[in-house]
């Protein structure tokens, strides 16, 4: 069997800020909610279609109407299931809610159903590589299951909030990380990555403009070495005082936040102070993070087991069933792009990156049998003609039956590569076929060497101070490879031209 | 007919069947009882409207011969039961003016079968009480007085409301709710029949949440042939309850044979409380001759955890009702106080909760709210669900040992005068003692008149049964109504 396990790679070096003492390293663990691709809520039957009316997708249990009770939704279950095995995670059969108790307009029932004590998910890893060549593995510790909460809105009226519901008890995943990150870019590419698989999944759309996708980062700093030992140990007095910086949706915004917050604590420690542990919001118009509430203010949530729901039991062989149908997920993607189409570990990275792309170019290579030539075309033109009209490739007017064609009329030297993004342009622009193109526009390359044989020799006689020329120096043979090609309409296949010219000339 | 309003369920279906009477004719009965009740306070919304449709539409159902056994049976409703379009307040001020756009599933089911509703029934505020005090419409009172005095007495909490109801004959059977003893209590200080059901039996959806895993709806009716045909028509799966059970309800009335012969019954040790009344253990000692006089054999069984169950109780039915309650907070619907210029969303929770609930509400949505806090959660909750599952296992092992049911008095006292306790939540929460540990295990029990005590008020005897067997219980408690022969009736003075 295939091994589509990457190749060990090294661990890319941690971040070093260097402090006005001192040189930091920065350890980062992330909880990131992902909302479920499902059609209704976690605890209710009204849709999650996003972008609805306010307080039109609301049951009578999202709006915590007395006497109402939670029914769970086993969509959101597969899903969580379904995303615990895409991260290589322990499926738990038994786990439970719990409610997490707060008072906002926007949490209708003043709890929010969690999964504190017994999550669906948990222990799990990802792989986030870097596109450097280097790799870290993020230990997950748990997924659990939760409401989110609707939106209060302040800024429609001086006076009064407004609420809407439509998101209250939409189902969100939230993946916490163990703090095994190093540094803002690799923090952007941990949620790149899970964004990449729940996608794949079909667990999560990733949207984070609308906020189906956000994190809330953990950041503390810690002397060179210092990690290392927390890791042998499990001590986390080797660690920091960690802030949280909640709720941020935008990848930019995540790194921007984490640099801003790690230079806080820097300053702080070696101005000799102590780091507050507390809850932080990032600014992203300041471009600062700034306090929300301290260790002392924060919630006791007074969490206990939520006594309208009974213990979620699922069964192994419905797991086994979900595991058995899961796509391809793509750490295997990239590894059999490499292996069967023999591309560069860059290429079957892009080409892999999101899963469109992946059947675009798997579509392209069915009709062109030639990998390796198949993702040149697909990154190379495709992509940037794509990105030119700022389409996306399920948008992309040629087809990759299409672009398919394109490539094999070049391997069987029906036409060249040049004339080959003649004709993109044209199946591009048209959506005409490219065989349809080369046939009726008459670009087929010519490899008749006769014809070939016939023009070479019409130069020839035409030209006789040239061709003493080079029989002087063989390198002005060219000029007539140039007046072939030219004679020809650019359709002579230039490498016969070359081979007769030479030959004719005697060189 | 006279006195229709007097006839039990099972009459008045035989009557209506026969066509000796209409529903109609019975509701316009129980409608001019109700009329002239407003002494007792047992009805807060009166829905005389609905009724008489009601009552028109089950006299064709039952003209066209398919009627079930509660069609056209007028009824009481508890107000904690959501009714579609009627007040449904929970007897608190915080729910003033919410008329609910959903039907509960119990009172729909009733409805469904042809029953008729003649109005919401007052209780405790949100179920939390033992004397129907703490309601906002004001107490209920006991249709029973002590002999020779005008005392008003408490009918009981928190299903207050529906014990007087029944026990003055204004309908002929009411729904109730039980989360410690609220079906069970009344009923006993009253000198009618009151169900609980095995948690799961009847569905909570619809019903105003006090104590989720406690909550248990209930027939209170005048006879235990009543409970069987109510509580069947109360009882089945929901799938929108997800803690109810997916079993069927078997024909309870069927199964009311009233031979107990060779029936096992407990007589729990723990349950002879220091200071219990000479009445009280005299009662139960009747009861048990009673069914051993039927031809049950009497067995002296132990629950050891007995003692740990009130505490236990009032640990958890707190701090569930800490978080149940949370949803009260004037922003969505029902009362919202009046805010000052400037007041914030926080100004907004205090002044609503503040002024919407009363005294008791506010004691356990404290107490709830400190037992499930950081730092005591394990001191306090976490212990009080082990001591739930100690005393369930009690009860376990004695089942499983052979036990059918369990004889316990069903109250500590009789009926007691209005304002006797109110000031203090201890002496009032004792009067649980017999019926909480019911709840804490998820049993069926069901109490039964069974005698009067010296002053001529009412007492009941407790039977707790398997779960799920409510058909064995009922038969059981079948048995003990045919030998207490329990007659009397309050007189009218209201």
């Amino acid at each position: 069997m295939l091994d589509l396990t990457p190749d060990e790679k090294p661990t890319p070096k941690p971040k070093i800020i260097p402090g006005a003492k001192q040189d930091w390293e920065l350890v980062i663990g992330m909880e990131v909610h992902a909302q479920v691709s499902t059609r209704a809520k976690l605890f209710s039957g009204a849709s999650t279609q996003f972008g609805s009316e306010p307080n039109s997708n609301v049951a009578f249990v999202d709006a915590g109407m007395p006497g109402m009770l939670p029914v769970i939704n086993e969509a959101c279950v597969a899903q969580a299931v379904r995303t615990g095995l895409g991260l290589k995670a322990e499926i738990h059969l038994n786990s439970a809610f719990d409610r997490k108790n707060y008072f906002y307009p926007d949490l209708p029932q003043g709890y929010q159903i969690s999964q504190l004590y017994h999550p669906i998910v948990g222990e799990g890893e990802v792989l986030v590589e870097m596109g450097d060549g280097t790799a870290r593995t993020v230990r997950i510790e748990r997924i659990h299951l939760e409401q989110d909460a609707g939106k209060s809105i302040h800024d429609m009226d001086p006076a009064m909030s407004f609420v809407d519901l439509n998101r209250t008890g939409v189902a969100l995943m939230e993946i916490v990380s163990r703090p095994d990150i190093r540094g803002p870019e690799e923090a952007a590419a941990y949620v790149s990555k899970l964004r990449q698989i729940m996608l794949y999944l079909g667990t999560c759309d990733g949207n984070m403009q609308n906020g189906n996708l956000r994190a809330d980062v953990n950041v503390s700093i810690c002397q060179p070495g210092a990690y290392e030992k927390y890791r042998e140990t499990g001590d986390f007095g080797y660690l920091g005082t960690r802030c949280e910086i909640k709720n941020m949706n935008s990848l930019r915004f995540i790194q921007a936040a984490i640099e801003y917050e790690a230079r806080r604590q820097i300053a702080i420690v070696e101005g000799g102070g102590k780091v507050d542990q507390e809850t932080r919001l990032y600014d992203a118009d300041k471009g600062e993070t700034r306090s929300m509430r301290s260790k002392e203010e924060a919630h006791d949530y007074r969490y206990f087991p939520d006594p309208d729901l009974l213990p979620l039991e699922i069964e192994q062989a419905w797991v086994d069933e979900i595991a058995a149908n899961l796509p391809e997920l793509p750490d295997a993607k990239k590894a059999r792009f490499i292996g069967d189409y023999g591309l560069s570990d860059y290429d079957a990275s892009v080409l892999t990156a999101d899963l469109e792309a992946a059947h675009y170019f798997e579509s392209v290579v069915a009709e062109a049998k030639d990998g390796k030539s198949a993702a040149n075309w697909v990154i190379n033109e495709l992509f940037g003609r794509l990105k030119k009209d700022e389409k996306s490739i399920t948008d992309s007017p040629i087809t990759p039956a299409q672009l398919g064609q394109i490539v094999k009329l070049i391997k069987s030297d029906a036409i060249s590569g040049k004339i080959g993004k003649d004709v993109f342009e044209i199946s591009y622009t048209t959506g005409r076929d490219p065989e349809e193109i080369v046939e009726t526009e008459g670009m087929k390359q010519v490899t008749d060497t006769g014809a070939i044989e016939t023009a070479v020799d019409e130069i020839i006689a035409a030209n006789p101070a040239q061709v003493e020329k080079a029989q002087a120096n063989p390198k002005l043979a060219g000029w007539f490879v140039g007046q072939v090609m030219k004679a020809t309409g650019g359709k002579a296949n230039p490498k016969v031209v070359n081979e007769i010219v030479t030959a004719k000339l005697g060189l | 007919m006279s006195d229709l309003t007097k006839l039990t369920i099972a009459e008045a279906r035989d009557a209506l069947r026969k066509g000796d009477t209409t529903s109609v004719e019975l509701t316009e009965a129980c409608l001019t009882a109700i009329e002239g009740a407003d002494a007792l306070g047992a009805f807060v919304h009166k829905t005389p409207e609905i009724a008489m449709d009601r009552a028109k539409a089950a006299d064709e159902r039952i003209k066209a011969g398919d009627a079930p056994a509660m069609c056209g049976i007028p009824v009481g409703i508890k107000d904690l039961f959501c009714t579609e379009g009627v007040d449904s307040q929970a007897a608190s001020k915080i729910l003033e003016g919410f008329k609910p756009k959903y039907e509960s599933t119990v009172s729909g089911q009733l409805k469904d079968a042809g029953a008729v509703m003649l109005g919401k029934l007052n209780m405790d505020e949100f179920a939390m009480g033992s004397s129907n005090e703490t309601s906002v419409y004001g107490n209920a009172v006991n249709p029973w007085r002590a002999e020779g005095s005008a005392e008003a007495l408490t009918p009981g909490g928190s299903s207050g409301g529906s014990a007087s109801a029944v026990a003055a004959d204004l309908c002929l059977a009411a729904t109730g709710t039980d989360t410690g003893g609220s079906i069970r209590q009344p009923a006993a200080f009253t000198g009618i029949v009151g169900l609980k059901p095995t948690y799961g039996r009847c569905s909570r959806w619809g019903i105003v949440a006090f104590a989720s895993s406690l909550d248990q709806a209930g027939p209170m009716t005048k006879t235990v042939r009543d409970a069987a045909i109510m509580g069947q028509a109360m009882m089945g799966h929901d799938p929108k309850d997800s803690t109810s059970a997916d079993r069927a309800v078997p024909d309870f009335e069927a199964m009311l044979t009233g031979d107990i012969r060779g029936k096992v019954i407990g007589i729990p040790t723990e349950y002879r409380m220091d200071g219990m009344p000479a009445e009280i253990e005299a009662l139960w000692e009747k009861g048990a001759e009673m069914l051993q006089d039927a031809g049950a054999e009497l067995r002296q069984i132990s629950l050891p955890h007995t003692k740990y169950a009130l505490p236990a109780y009032y640990v958890i039915a707190p701090a569930e009702a800490s978080s149940n309650l949370a949803r009260y907070d004037g922003v969505r619907f029902g009362y919202r106080a009046k805010l000052d210029q400037g007041d914030g969303i926080t100004e907004m929770y205090e002044k609503t909760r503040a002024e919407g609930f009363g005294a008791e509400v506010k004691r356990r949505v404290m107490v709830g709210t400190y037992v499930l806090s950081a730092g005591f959660y394990d001191a306090y909750y976490n212990r009080a669900r082990k001591v739930r599952a100690l005393i369930k296992r009690d009860f376990d092992m004695v089942f499983a040992e052979g036990v059918d049911a369990i004889l316990t008095p069903a109250t500590p006292s009789a009926a007691f005068e209005l304002g006797q306790s109110f000031d203090d939540p201890v002496q009032m929460y004792l009067n649980d003692v017999f019926t909480v540990t019911v709840n804490l295990a998820g049993l069926p029990g069901i109490s039964v008149p069974a005698g009067l005590d010296a002053k001529g008020l009412p007492l009941g005897l407790q039977l707790i049964g398997r779960p799920w067997e409510e058909g064995d219980l009922l038969n059981t408690a079948y048995a003990l109504e045919n030998a207490a022969g329990f007659v009397a009736k309050p007189g009218k003075w209201w």
